[in-house]
């Protein structure tokens, strides 16, 4: 019965929620099969930051990415198929807690949200939270009517690296 | 996503549960209307009223707007769908990110697991 109950378990994946929570707040949760030191590990090393950030799902690729982890530090990442063609993302870190909470800007324009992660252990797992609190209401409202179009754009450019790559295999 | 769209379906049809929010939807299908003609057409008082229209704002099946003193609802299907959509994009996006991270937890746990056993020897 209990050996069931593990391997429903760890059948189960960690499931993401993402809610807007009010006219100005976005708050995503997710739980990981670690502890805090070593999920936060992987937020603030840029080497192993890279390795998760741009999913290959998400169809982008992270041209570089630099992390300068400590209050007043700044990062800065960029995505994009080449450096001509390249979205800059950047701001710095205003609040940084070892293994609990990291609280960053986004100043890639001039109504960016302020994202706050923390990172809560319970019996060897943690609760990671990531909350997106924007400037105004309007704000959240210009994110929201953006994202599709930059997504669906995304989602195009991964279609045609698969095609690509499909046609690659296919002449090998 | 299952999760995510479970809570908003549940919250819409806790929404769409009462005759009285079904017919407030009905009413402002025809045209945008105040707090205060909602409670005359529907027979209550305009704080029974305000909680109806808060559940159906929740569920995102009504915007409110305050002009002045008066608070006006009209039909906020649209920009709850449109909302959905983005968030669960946003979400997708970020789920993969996690499955992505998981890997790396995973490699990091046994990687520690081998450093506590050298160290101990």
């Amino acid at each position: 019965m209990d050996a069931r109950r593990e391997s429903e378990a760890t059948a189960m994946k960690n499931s993401t929620m993402l809610e807007r929570k009010s006219e100005r707040e976005m708050v995503l949760t997710r739980t990981f099969n670690g502890p805090a030191r070593i999920v936060f590990e992987a937020w603030t090393k840029p080497e192993l930051l890279k390795r998760w950030w741009a999913p290959k799902s998400s169809g982008m690729a992270l041209l570089s990415c630099e992390l300068d982890v400590r209050t007043g530090g700044k990062y800065r990442f960029e995505f994009g198929q080449d450096s001509s063609k390249s979205m800059a993302f950047f701001g710095k870190y205003i609040e940084v807690i070892p293994n609990s909470r990291l609280v960053w800007t986004n100043e890639e324009n001039d109504e960016g949200a302020v994202t706050t992660v923390t990172f809560e252990e319970k019996g060897g797992k943690t609760l990671l939270v990531l909350h997106e609190l924007y400037p105004s209401k309007e704000a959240l409202d210009v994110a929201i009517a953006g994202m599709p179009e930059g997504m669906q754009e995304t989602f195009a450019q991964l279609d045609e690296l698969l095609a690509t790559l499909g046609a690659s295999v296919g002449r090998s | 996503m299952v999760q995510y769209s479970q809570t908003r379906f549940d919250v819409s049809f806790a929404a769409l549960s009462d005759a009285t929010r079904r017919g407030v939807l009905e009413r402002l299908g025809r045209a945008d209307a105040s707090i205060t003609e909602l409670a005359e057409k529907f027979h209550m008082t305009l704080t029974g009223m305000k909680k109806h229209v808060g559940v159906l704002a929740q569920a995102g099946l009504v915007t409110t707007e305050k002009v002045g003193r008066v608070r006006t609802c009209k039909l906020g299907l649209r920009r709850l769908e449109e909302e959905a959509a983005w968030i669960e994009k946003y979400r997708q996006l970020w789920a993969a990110r996690f499955d992505e991270l998981d890997n790396v937890v995973e490699e990091l746990k046994r990687k520690e697991k081998v450093d506590g056993r050298k160290k101990r020897e």
